[in-house]
């Protein structure tokens, strides 16, 4: 069997290392020792495939799930998964989950002195359709605090799970909105030094998938890595 | 075109809300093929400290060494009752585990076959990118020749095979960091 084009290695200043001071938790769970350069193989470049079976039609709206309505405000969040190359990821399932309107997760670690909403649970998932979009109805999260530093406050984000179709495509990541003063206080939002690819992870306020009279609309385009045009020999 | 791919952000203390919903620690249905295995371990930090909160995904072919995705030549057609993915959310203890078959060898660069194994992403709080690591099976003579295997320090291999604990029960931990932390790769 031909070797398999193994995925291309992040750009430079795009991508977080391990340590990261700044954000504290790391300086113990970072490790240590050098890393080994994986060369990509089948096992890498291949991944599992979800289908329609695997969720319900309704688990991309989130303020559906419940009874009653969920405070806050009606959110559209859509957009489409591209690889590196531009061309569009079909048939991925991405997962979400987030805080309630008052910045309070459905969570028993979240402490935080805010409300629950007994109408929001925070999670979604969804997958992309053949050109790769996909869509959410959600509520704008709140910001809220965190004890990372003195007066530490976590912009508002929703996180973002992805598969690819391959292992090296896996990622996890956060979605931020425009204009969020908090963003550059955000250790993590400011973990690479690169000011595009930090401003990539920041959605647009967008009128065409805005709702009349029901929900503001954002737009987040995801890219996942592409892969070498031909395979390498002897990738180190 | 190039665009440059999307930067990697924690998974953050709250990862259950999200992906609890299909944790799969069970992997091969009744039926499937292969020779059953129960995978046990647990992830310290630092400190020794149990991580409680963290999200481990095994990816793996199946008894012949065929992986479930249209991605791998050989595959025919996708046996959706084994799709070798599994999750694991791990529990105050900081403990994860599955029950699975054992891989048949993959195909590895150049020809050469790879030994049996499972590729293992980790997420946490405090990581603001996936690990990605390998677990090896203890007493198989195709680990001498594995070649991803061959590229780690001889004296660090050992942390990529998981130990026998009795009949078809392994246990593998992870050293996040120190002097026994496990190897991982950058990928």
């Amino acid at each position: 069997m031909k070797d398999p084009a193994p995925y291309r290695r992040p750009y430079w200043n795009t991508q977080p290392e391990y340590l990261f001071p700044k954000y504290a938790s790391t300086v113990k769970r970072a490790p240590a020792q050098p890393l080994v350069v994986l060369p990509h193989t089948l096992s890498e470049v291949t991944a599992p495939v979800f289908g329609h079976d695997d969720i319900k039609p309704t688990d991309g709206d989130l303020t559906k799930q419940h009874p009653g309505e969920p405070l806050g405000e009606r959110i559209v969040v859509s957009g489409r998964v591209l690889d590196e190359d531009g061309r569009p990821v079909p048939n991925i399932l991405i997962e979400i989950w987030q805080a309630n309107a008052a910045g309070r997760y459905h969570h028993r670690v979240d402490q935080h002195d805010a409300p629950i909403d007994p109408n929001f649970s925070g999670a979604g998932r969804v997958l992309t359709d053949a050109q790769g979009h996909y869509r959410f109805l959600t509520i704008r999260p709140g910001e809220y605090p965190w004890r990372n530093h003195h007066n530490a406050w976590r912009p508002a984000h929703i996180h973002f799970s992805l598969f690819g179709r391959g292992l090296m495509q896996r990622l996890i990541t956060q979605m931020y909105f425009p204009g969020d003063p908090l963003l550059d206080y955000d250790p993590m939002f400011t973990c690479v030094a690169d000011e595009k690819a930090r401003a990539r992870l920041v959605s647009t306020f967008d009128w065409e998938t805005t709702m009349p009279e029901y929900a503001l609309g954002y737009r987040w385009d995801i890219v996942l890595r592409g892969r070498e045009a031909t395979p390498m020999e002897n990738r180190r | 075109m190039s665009l440059r791919a999307t930067t990697s952000q924690t998974i953050g203390p709250y990862l259950r809300i999200g992906l609890e919903w299909m944790q799969i620690e069970d992997l091969a249905a009744p039926g499937v093929a292969g020779e059953r295995v129960a995978i046990e371990g647990t992830i310290v930090d630092a400190d020794g400290r149990p991580v409680n909160d963290a999200a481990v995904e095994i990816w793996q072919a199946d008894s012949e060494g065929r992986y479930a995705s249209p991605e791998d030549p050989r595959a025919t057609s996708l046996d959706r009752a084994f799709r070798g993915y599994g999750r694991s959310l791990t529990n105050d203890a900081g403990a994860f585990r599955f029950r699975t078959i054992k891989p048949g060898p993959v195909p590895g660069p150049g020809g050469r076959k790879q030994a049996p194994h499972l590729v293992v992403t980790i997420f946490m709080r405090g990581l603001l990118k996936q690990l990605v690591t390998r677990l090896y099976f203890p007493d198989d003579p195709r680990n001498a020749d594995d070649p991803v295997l061959g590229l780690v320090p001889a004296a660090r291999r050992g942390t990529l095979v998981a130990r026998k604990q009795g009949d078809a029960r392994l246990e593998w931990n992870v050293v996040l960091q120190g002097k026994h932390e496990t190897v991982f790769f950058d990928f």
